[in-house]
């Protein structure tokens, strides 16, 4: 069997899958989208049974993703499972819409509707877009003046997502987050990313330690895969002290560096081991 | 195999199964990706796009 391999940037990430491959004797075709081209409706570009995206631009990721399709090719994951999980709010209207947990949530369609819905969240309250990646323009506003800042520096961009207010209780968090990773009906992995910012994304600054999965979170993570669509994923999952664990994010082409580097788990292996096992299927 | 930092002009060297896309770190400190053109291998600084993420 061999994978293709669908990437504009290549990794450390992306350079694992293709030794883990090479381990187990899969061959790894490289689909690399500067040079290539897609036909929509046309011939596949590469022989291959099961396409990996792994783009790092979100735009090519989901636009390579919806071309290969419509070429016949099986892409993990899915141009709808990447669309989903791209979008905040998407996200959290199914996950809400499934009975799984996750962090109250507004979206606020003017400044004047989000300072007035605020208060209601209560303060300090999470303003961020509804799409983007690694903690970019997420903000906390400790008190309606800080909001109304923020409010008016989004105003004023020419980016119309940043017209959009998505806006979220904080979460009092034990100064950690949790990722997960869940590879197809499994959950393999998980790390806690430490902080002392509030933002504890690894790519900012957040520490990465090995986490335990028990089996709250296994199912819930389960779940909330199985929810989006998503074979690959990694999870965001808060602590709340009252609620326990919230699923507040979802990331459809996870990265995975610090994760190997801590917990010594060879996920790149699970992932290429899950491919060659869906495609048999 | 081998080939020429954009910035501060210094050898590099890369690993022989190098892929078009790496991103490499040079001697100096500078992010690079490969850039493969034929029997070439460029270096060019990693330009970091606004919706690059997870």
């Amino acid at each position: 069997m061999n994978i293709a391999l669908v990437y504009d940037i290549a990794r450390w990430e992306e350079k694992a899958i293709v030794e883990a491959a090479k381990k187990r004797s899969i061959r790894v075709e490289p689909l690399h989208l500067e040079v290539q081209p897609l036909t929509v409706g046309g011939r596949l570009p590469v022989e291959a049974d099961v396409y990996l995206q792994r783009c790092l631009s979100h735009a090519k990721a989901l636009s390579s993703t919806i071309a290969l399709e419509s070429m016949g090719a099986r892409v993990v994951n899915s141009s709808k499972a990447i669309s989903v999980a791209h979008d905040k709010l998407w996200t959290l209207v199914l996950l809400s819409k499934a009975g799984i947990p996750t962090p109250r949530t507004v979206v606020a369609f003017s400044e004047g509707s989000a300072l007035r819905v605020a208060g209601s969240l209560g303060y300090p309250v999470v303003v961020k877009p509804t799409n983007g990646s690694w903690g970019r323009l997420v903000s906390l506003a400790e008190d309606e003046e800080t909001l109304r800042v923020i409010l008016e520096h989004r105003v004023y961009t020419n980016n119309p997502f940043l017209k959009v207010h998505m806006l979220q209780e904080f979460i009092r968090k034990p100064g950690r987050d949790i990722r997960v990773f869940v590879v197809g009906d499994e959950v393999p992995v998980a790390i806690y990313r430490v902080s002392n910012h509030w933002i504890t994304n690894t790519a900012r600054g957040g520490r990465a330690q090995p986490a335990p999965v028990d089996e709250e979170l296994r199912e819930l993570s389960l779940k909330t895969a199985e929810t989006l669509g998503v074979e690959i994923a990694g999870l965001d999952v808060f602590e709340d002290p009252e609620r326990g664990y919230l699923v507040n994010e979802v990331n459809a082409v996870p990265d995975f560096r610090n994760t190997v580097a801590v917990t010594g788990y060879d996920l790149p292996g699970r992932i290429v081991e899950y491919l060659a096992h869906a495609t048999r299927r | 195999m081998k080939s020429r930092c954009p910035i501060c002009g210094r050898e590099a060297i890369l690993a022989d199964d190098v892929m078009p896309g790496e991103v490499v770190e040079h001697d100096c400190g500078v992010t690079l990706e490969v850039v493969i053109d034929g029997d070439r291998v460029l270096l060019k600084p990693l330009e970091i796009g606004e919706d690059w993420g997870e």
